[in-house]
């Protein structure tokens, strides 16, 4: 039995563009999906084909058991879309945007309000409600377009990117949301750039690039294709470079590169920090100082390195941006 | 935070058959725009100062210097400028159509619409109805403000309120092509100016400020077919603001303007929504 988002041979052109190129998905029910990608990836136009804003040249897709292309009205009844943008309306008030909304889906007037204030109260916008949403913050306005996408508890739910431009404690809030709405049921698809995010909300990734998913698994699936953990040591002086060479041999499960102009040596371990202790005691017993070292797991550019040949910057057309943003804050938790 | 009921729950929903769905819908989204546009005064004072200018403009500075009919007179062009200023005024609200349709495009709203169980043409017909409400509370200013410099009415109560509501047609209609033009250029700003540039030669290759007896023979043969003549023409009848000394042309809509602005009306409706309404379907964001 197909899941509660399933697709299959989806194509869709725009001009030369193959925006999506044959992608196949199927989601079980209660369970989350996470399609990682950098821009331009097809991410976008796979959420918008399946939440019916965009027709597929060719290919099917069903949501919630209905088909999206013969039966877009009955699919809009059970999905809710948080998309990449907040799209709340920012001259409106935050229970002002949740009533039109309900009511948009034929909720009576009495209904709508009476979701709105639930909602409000669940999101931590009750303090809020009455402000337009122009006055919110970044977090707040992503908590309340995310309250709107929830307005009908939709058994199956798109996320575009809904972190994207979020700081850390923001990002930590609409984490905990989303495990929420999973633990209550809800089928959830999730666009993201960050591995660190499809790794921590998802159950399965698919990894999407030139509108293909060129692979899918568990995140340790995935990770254990791209690579494990390398230790980086920066040391303060060239002639540091060899002592540290032979320390990091004894630990490392590979080939350790060296950067002679920057003094780095990355070698792949396996063990994670408290190998990572170890080698730092080793160093030290050695009297080689060290700049800086870290732990680092695999990024997006690694997964992107291994699955293609290239890095995820080539893949992009938009220059650098966001997937540089992101790789930044995969190595954030370096230590 | 505690779980967001689950999804087993139902919705309540009230069901209601496709015409009257189109209708609840659209003035929930009508009232949205409404919202908006009390919240943003600004918009609705901008969109009175041009034609306030206008009609003072006209009044003093060309007044005196304009033939009209048979006659050189500030009072007689004032009275025959209004209804000319009043379908300017209307027609220009398509432009406040094209840049909210465009603004909504831009910030996403278009895709939340989109990917909800409503009514087809209902976010478009929320927004032109909305700025039907701005349009006649413009008119009503000024009105007024043509009353002060001296313009005056010569018919009845009921054949002056037809002529008005000939004026909410025409900018209805015009509405809907400027919501087009916002499905299609997507940015505000372009919206704005797409949405004015072509006015300008409508209104004025037309009888709206000037008589168009007095233009040279093409000129005059496009101003007297232009959809927007008709219901000028028409104000005119119906407000006794024809000159003394006026000609009626032989054009068949200047000869029967009144039904001439209620099918160009129309057929501008029914052409421009109909387009609108697939380009909305099809919109990509």
């Amino acid at each position: 039995m197909p899941g509660a988002i399933y697709a299959e041979g989806l194509v869709k052109t725009f001009g030369d563009v193959r925006a999506l190129d044959g992608v196949d998905l199927d989601v079980p029910e209660g369970t989350v999906l996470g399609l990682l990608g950098p821009n331009g990836a097809g991410k976008t136009t796979a959420v918008r084909v399946l939440t019916t804003l965009l027709q597929p040249d060719s290919g099917r897709a069903v949501v919630a058991g209905i088909d999206v292309v013969k039966n877009p009205d009955e699919v809009r009844r059970s999905i809710g879309l948080s998309g990449q943008f907040a799209a709340v309306d920012e001259y409106l008030t935050g229970r002002e945007n949740l009533r039109m909304v309900g009511q948009l889906y034929q909720m009576s007037s009495r209904d709508a309000k009476r979701r709105a204030d639930r909602l409000l109260e669940r999101f931590h916008l009750a303090d809020a409600a009455d402000r337009t949403a122009r006055t919110y913050s970044g977090g707040m306005r992503r908590r309340l377009d995310l309250a709107a996408a929830l307005v009908v508890s939709p058994p199956v739910m798109f996320m575009d990117e809904p972190t994207t431009g979020l700081d850390p404690r923001n990002r930590q809030q609409l984490w905990e949301v989303i495990q929420d709405l999973v633990a209550g049921g809800t089928t959830l698809l999730l666009t993201t750039q960050y591995l660190e995010e499809a790794d921590h909300l998802a159950h399965d990734i698919c990894v999407i690039d030139h509108g293909a998913v060129i692979a899918r698994g568990t995140s340790d699936q995935l990770k254990a294709r791209t690579g494990g953990e390398r230790v980086e040591v920066v040391v303060h002086r060239s002639d540091q470079i060899e002592p540290a060479r032979s320390v990091l041999a004894t630990y490392g499960k590979g080939e350790i590169t060296v950067s002679s102009h920057t003094r780095e040596l990355t070698v792949p371990v396996t063990g994670g920090a408290r190998l990572l202790a170890e080698v730092i005691r080793d160093l030290d017993a050695r009297g080689v100082e060290i700049d800086d070292i870290g732990l680092r797991r695999p990024t997006l550019d690694d997964v992107f390195i291994s699955l293609t040949g290239h890095a995820a910057e080539q893949a992009r057309n938009n220059g650098p941006g966001p997937a540089e943003e992101a790789r930044q804050d995969l190595e954030e938790d370096v230590l | 935070m505690t779980a967001v009921s689950p999804p087993s729950e139902t919705t309540p929903r009230v069901r209601r058959g496709a015409l009257a769905q189109s209708v609840v819908d659209s003035l929930v989204v009508a009232r949205r725009n409404l919202l908006r546009m009390i919240r943003i005064p600004e918009m609705v004072v901008f969109g009175l100062v041009q034609p306030i200018m206008f009609v003072v403009l006209f009044t003093y500075v060309f007044g005196g210097s304009i033939k009209v009919g048979a006659t050189i007179s500030p009072q007689a062009y004032r009275e025959f400028l209004m209804a000319g200023i009043f379908a300017q005024t209307v027609t220009f609200a398509t432009a406040g159509a094209g840049a909210g349709i465009a603004d909504d495009m831009h910030k996403g709203l278009i895709d939340r619409f989109r990917s909800l169980p409503m009514a087809r043409g209902a976010v478009l017909t929320g927004r032109t109805l909305a700025d039907l409400v701005q349009t006649a509370l413009t008119l009503v200013v000024l009105a007024g403000v043509a009353l002060i410099v001296g313009w005056r009415v010569h018919e009845n109560f009921g054949k002056v309120l037809l002529g008005f509501l000939l004026l909410l047609l025409l900018g209805y209609a015009f509405s809907w092509i400027g919501a087009l033009i916002g499905l299609i250029v997507r940015t505000p700003e372009a919206a704005t100016s797409g949405g004015l540039i072509w006015l300008f030669p409508l209104t004025f290759i037309s009888n709206a400020f000037v008589d168009a007896n007095q233009m040279p023979a093409f000129l005059r043969t496009i101003a007297e077919w232009n959809p927007f003549s008709a219901t000028v023409q028409a104000c005119r009848v119906l407000f006794g603001n024809l000159p003394p000394g006026f000609v009626t042309p032989d054009a068949w809509p200047m000869r029967h303007p009144i039904v001439a602005s209620v099918l160009w009306s129309v057929v501008i409706l029914v052409v421009f929504r109909t387009l609108a309404v697939r380009t909305y379907r099809s919109a990509t964001g």
